[in-house]
Order: structure tokens, then sequence, then C-alpha cells
């Protein structure tokens, strides 16, 4: 137990950031994994995920005093807006042909 | 010190919001608490030295995706469950899967990597103003990454409006070509008529 003392005895290093992303990534997984009833909370799970990685790139360029990685995670926010409209839209023709989004109802590829 | 303190009250209450978005019974709560983490992110990341990227991650995902979210959250009326997390058949897989992550944060508090004790250079920033440099990397070594970003941006944008788009059967709609060109002699039609024949 002494390396969790020392933790959080210490300055903020990248390994601070990277626990913080870590601990989000892991909520995002557990959201999608366990919530079998709503496709909305799902896709906030994914943005949960894509969060994590963004604090993870710019942890990463902040600590080798580099900009590269605030490049890659501008072009992830742009991703992540085309992929929650492009979703978000999937969901509100689904709801208006179907009547529902639980993730149970849909199995209509099952045979 | 002061630094210190305030990274972990931030990242605490990101991940108790995270916990919430996951969590809650109402999607609407879950919205909510997804704008309270990405919002205290924004704050991480202006200790980072990213005022940009702090501005930006609340403009585009506080503005945008999240409304965006809550608008549909709202739109589709979904019914409120007693309960979102449930144990079901796919449980062990996630336990298993979160247990590998787990291991690996416990790898990165345990471990003493070299490469991640070294490579902190957290004083010598040499960059005042973080949007020009972003800006000057951006448009010439970045550029072509841009410009598909933005045909992406462009491309999700017609996707969404094409899927959404329905021509509903039966409406009666305002052709204006249609108005303009009518003219007088198809509406109106001037009758003769001798006073007394009228009624």
């Amino acid at each position: 137990m002494d390396f969790i003392f020392n933790f959080f005895s210490e300055d903020i290093q990248m390994k601070h950031y990277l626990v913080l992303s870590s601990a989000i990534f892991l909520i995002g997984i557990i959201g999608i994994f366990l919530n079998r009833k709503n496709v909305i909370i799902i896709l906030m799970s994914i943005e949960l995920l894509l969060l994590s990685v963004n604090i993870n790139f710019i942890a990463f360029a902040y600590f080798t005093n580099t900009i590269t990685g605030q490049i890659f995670s501008l072009f992830i926010l742009t991703i992540v807006a085309a992929e929650a409209a492009i979703g978000l839209a999937i969901l509100v023709v689904y709801y208006r042909n179907k009547g529902t989004i639980d993730v149970k109802e849909i199995n209509l590829l099952k045979g | 010190m002061l630094s210190t303190t305030l990274f972990y009250i931030f990242s605490i209450i990101i991940v108790l919001s995270c916990l919430g978005v996951v969590s809650s019974k109402n999607p609407v709560y879950s919205v909510l608490f997804l704008i309270l983490a990405f919002i205290n992110s924004a704050i991480l990341f202006l200790f980072l030295n990213a005022e940009f990227l702090a501005m930006l991650l609340i403009v585009v995902y506080v503005g945008a995706v999240a409304v965006l979210f809550l608008f549909v959250v709202m739109m589709l009326n979904v019914k409120n469950e007693e309960k979102n997390i449930k144990f079901q058949k796919y449980t062990p897989f996630t336990l298993l899967i979160v247990t590998v992550v787990f291991v690996e944060i416990l790898y990165i508090f345990v471990s003493d990597d070299v490469i991640l004790k070294n490579i902190s250079l957290s004083e010598n920033l040499s960059f005042k103003n973080n949007t020009i440099f972003l800006g000057n990397i951006l448009y010439t070594d970045y550029f072509l990454l841009f410009q598909i970003s933005g045909i992406i941006l462009l491309v999700a944008m017609i996707g969404a409006i094409v899927l959404t788009l329905r021509s509903r059967i039966g409406v009666r709609k305002q052709v204006i070509n249609k108005q303009i060109s009518t003219s007088k002699s198809d509406v109106i039609e001037i009758a003769k008529v001798k006073s007394g024949d009228g009624a």
C-alpha cells in the first residue's frame, strides 16, 4: 500500500492523468456492457470513451512538450461530432419506425 | 500544491459524474451529468496548457453534442426504467474486460516505468499562445487531415439530414412556381348576369 500513498502525495505527473483517463474509460466500458435498455446511454458511454482518449492525448502533449497531441485531440472532436449526429439520426429514424429503442427489441436480423 | 488539490477536486467530480451518466435512471439526468463531466474536463485541459481545446470542448461537446443528446432524449419519450444496471448474461464478459483494464491501471500505479517518469517536462513550456501555435501546425503539416475532417463533417451533416428526412403523403404544400405562373383567367370567371336572374 506504500505506492498508493506515494501516488497521492507527489506532484501531478503524467501517470495521474493516465489513471484518470483509464478510470473514465473503465466507466464507459461498464456503461456499454451493463446497459441493456437504452441505446442513448450507450452512445453517451462512447462519448465518455472518446473523452478519456482526449485527456490522454492532451496529457501526453503537455508532458512531452509537443503540440501534436492537441492536433489529434482536435480531430477526435470532429469525429465525435459527426458520430453523434449520425448515431442520433439513426436512433430517431429507428424510433419513428419501430416505436422503441430498447436494446432487447432490436433483433430484426436474428432470423 | 494548489494545482494538485485542484486536479484532485476536478478529477473526482469527473469520475463521479461519469458514474452518474452510466447509472442514472432518467436519461435527461445522464445528459446533464455528461455536460458536467465535459466542463470539468475542459478545466483540466486548462491545467494542461490547452486553452483552445478547452474552449472547443465546451463549444462543441456541451454546446452541440450534449444539446443534441438532450434534444433526442426529450423527443423520443423514453420511459424511466426502474434500474439501468441489472445482472445480465453478459455480465461475466463485462467483468472480464473491466478487470483487464483495472489491472492496467494498477500497473500504472505500481510501475517504476522509466519512460513515464523521465518524460515529465512540465516546467519548460515554450509557447505562449496556444491558439496561434495550434493554427501554425494545423494549417501546414496537417492540412490534408484538416480538409478530410471537414469532408467528414459535411458527409455526416448530409447523412443526418437524409436519414431523418421524410416526405409525408397527403400534405398540401405551397408551390411558389405554380402560384406565380397562375394567370387571372385561370382563377376568375367574369359572367354577365342580367338583373333579376342572379338568384
